[in-house]
């Protein structure tokens, strides 16, 4: 049932604004603000809007490589942290709240986040995290450290919302990034062939998400299996050890016809055992839906411990997921530093590596946040509102502004210039009128779902409960993601302002002096 | 049950469980068991075979048991799992913990290396700055002490232009001196 918007929406938004921009950034051959500055002046705003989206991402988007981290160093070893549940303090059994919730849970939420029960507590910085953020830091630093020139891709890799849109694409199909950054990295002079480069990029991303998602969910379904036949198990050992039944006697298909006779010949015990005798449904082990970035690592974690060799595969997988994030990370940090590299006012005092270094410190200052105990609650804040309605007006402010402000016609006998083709009534038809619909619908849906909703909620993790519940954002977390989706959204149009501004007082002092 | 009365018999008086004064005296039949059900479950008691039959005290036989689990589970082959003795929680045995996480010290590794790239590749950059910045003054050196016969183009000197691409003519060059300057 997902599938059918997933293509419709790859079909008219994905392609035909992936080719857009790879047509802009090769045309303009510069980074997103002095492309959107020939486009016109008064669009300033979009580029500097596209900067500071990057500078929010790369804040928080570090944390899931320091996670990635954390993982692949905890894989060299048997068993698996993992696998098994922690022993409690008299050794006499699991622990309580890994045996509410799994291992691989535990694992998640107790063992790597620390998590608290709710925003409001923050609680303390927890040191290992902090060590493998610092780490994440350090490699992006390394790839860094020779500025983007080095890569001898300026200006592709500086056009942030390529990387802005792939790694949104990224979030929305799975959490976490897979393949689209690879074929990014390889387009190249002007003369490339953008159109066909968009088309193959965007079925590749979408056939290794919808891959992705498949694995995804068939391991989700063998864990809710899973959970359910140990949930029945342990119900009929109960019943077993108090009616001292023979073994046997009790199985997954007559527990409920047996359950009634035991409730009928022994009133007084059943009572007494019932509000241990949990309702085991298999749709509600399918619905205790772990969320967000957790999911790859409690359900591929999940998979990788009942496999044969399981460390190899958990440093397999784990590195992978590495060079992915860092992958994005490089191009993320280098939106950030080409403003900063190309305006003169800094570049000359300070060498390249000094400004890279600043720009990594203060990223991983200010990512120490999602390192304390309420951190993924932030984290999640940043994951759900820093991007997504700011990206959505960026693209639609950019769509218009290439077919209504440019010219579609000029655009055309750029492309033409380019590919040495004209783009056929497809695109055209795309660009004018079908993208830029559906992203005024998709905002007014999300606005709409917000008013309706009236107050934005999160997921708590429970530890006396071992599952995720439910709460109301405090006011100050409501006040952090206006101020995020403000800052980016008001670049536009104060970008456009501070123009205007600008060329009225040219105007007035050349009419004054003439 | 009767297998079962004599492999705790043998258990019991084998390996020393009972105080020094019955184990002597115990025997086959000082282990009775009663409340047998469907579910291959019963009590059992240890009595001693003095002249007042007591009951050994349910405490000792409870730590006699704690202390050989393992040995009265092989000896039926049955685990911890299959085999349950009520108010005798099993102690699980801990995970194997080496003295430093594993973690660390990979992490340790990983850092290091990190480290050493950063250091080497900003020590580079340094040397490489420094030797464009002993070029540029030599060049300047050069400049300050040349003749009129350097020609300049357009303020840069003509050795500099034939770095980058593009010849200079050399006719037009040696024109400079015949034309008048603006």
């Amino acid at each position: 049932g997902f599938l059918i918007p997933y293509f419709i929406m790859l079909i008219a938004e994905g392609m035909p604004l992936l080719y857009l921009e790879l047509a802009v950034g090769q045309r303009m051959r510069q980074g997103s603000i002095g492309a959107w500055k020939i486009i016109s002046p008064y669009l300033c705003g979009v580029g500097v809007a596209s900067v500071v989206v990057s500078f929010f991402l790369s804040m928080y988007y570090n944390v899931i490589n320091a996670w990635a981290f954390w993982y692949l160093f905890h894989s060299f070893q048997d068993p698996l942290p993992w696998a098994t549940c922690p022993l409690n303090s008299n050794r006499t059994g699991y622990d309580e709240e890994c045996e509410k919730t799994s291992s691989t849970q535990y694992f998640w939420y107790r063992q790597t986040l620390n998590i608290s029960p709710s925003l409001e507590a923050s609680g303390s910085v927890q040191w290992e995290q902090a060590l493998c953020l610092t780490l994440a830091w350090l490699v992006v630093y390394l790839c860094i450290l020779r500025g983007t020139a080095s890569t001898g891709k300026l200006e592709q890799l500086s056009n942030p919302k390529a990387w802005i849109s792939a790694a949104t694409q990224i979030f929305f199909s799975l959490g976490l990034g897979f393949g689209s950054l690879i074929a990014f990295a390889s387009y190249n002079e002007s003369s490339n062939n953008c159109e066909r480069h968009a088309v193959i990029v965007s079925l590749i991303n979408s056939t290794t998400s919808i891959f992705a998602s498949i694995v995804t969910f068939s391991i989700y379904g063998f864990k809710a299996t899973f959970n359910y036949e140990s949930c029945l198990n342990k119900v009929i050992l109960l019943l077993m050890n108090t009616f001292d039944l023979e073994e046997g006697s009790l199985t997954a298909d007559n527990l409920s016809e047996m359950k009634d006779y035991l409730m009928a010949t022994h009133p007084q015990e059943y009572a007494q055992l019932s509000p241990q005798l949990k309702n085991c449904s298999l749709e509600a082990e399918l619905d205790t839906a772990v969320q967000g970035t957790g999911l790859a690592f409690i359900v591929y974690s999940e998979a990788i411990k009942n496999m044969e060799v399981p460390q190899l595969y958990s440093v397999l997988y784990f590195v992978m997921l590495l060079m992915l994030g860092i992958g994005s990370m490089l191009g993320n940090t280098a939106a950030i530093l080409t403003p900063l590299t190309d305006s003169r006012a800094i570049a000359t005092r300070f060498p390249k590596e000094v400004i890279s270094g600043a720009v990594c410190f203060i990223n991983c200052v200010i990512g120490l946040i999602f390192t304390m105990e309420a951190g993924n609650y932030w984290f999640d804040i940043f994951n759900d509102y820093a991007a997504t309605l700011s990206l959505l007006l960026i693209v639609l402010v950019e769509t218009i502004a290439v077919c209504y402000i440019y010219g579609i016609r000029r655009f055309e006998k750029d492309l033409y210039t380019m590919i040495g083709r004209k783009p056929n009534w497809y695109w055209k038809l795309m660009w004018a009128f079908a993208s830029p619909l559906l992203i005024i619908s998709l905002f007014i849906f999300y606005l709409t779902d917000y008013i309706l909703t009236g107050t934005l909620q999160y997921q708590a993790w429970d530890a006396t409960q071992g599952q995720l519940v439910t709460k109301d954002y405090p006011g100050h977390a409501l006040a952090v993601i206006g101020l995020l989706v403000a800052a980016s959204t008001m670049c536009i149009p104060l970008g456009a302002l501070v123009t205007f501004i600008r060329k009225r007082l040219k105007r007035e002092s050349v009419s004054t002096t003439a | 049950m009767l297998s079962f009365a004599s492999q705790m018999h043998r258990m019991l008086s084998k390996y020393g469980l009972v105080s020094k004064q019955l184990w002597e005296i115990m025997q086959i039949s000082n282990i009775l068991l009663c409340n047998v059900t469907d579910r291959v479950s019963f009590w059992f008691v240890v009595t001693d075979s003095s002249e007042n039959v007591t009951t050994v005290p349910g405490s000792e036989v409870e730590a006699a048991i704690r202390m050989n689990r393992n040995r009265i589970n092989s000896a039926f082959l049955l685990s911890d799992k299959t085999l349950q003795f009520l108010k005798i929680t099993p102690t699980l045995s801990p995970p194997v913990e080496p003295s430093t996480p594993v973690w660390l010290i990979v992490f340790g590794v990983v850092l290091c290396l990190i480290l050493a790239g950063i250091v080497f590749l900003v020590v580079a950059g340094i040397r490489q700055r420094k030797k464009k910045n002993k070029e540029s003054t030599e060049r300047e050196n050069l400049e300050e002490k040349c003749e009129v016969t350097i020609t300049v183009e357009n303020g840069i000197p003509c050795e500099a232009l034939d770095l980058k691409a593009g010849h200079i003519n050399g006719v037009f060059a040696a024109d400079n001196e015949r034309f008048t300057s603006l």
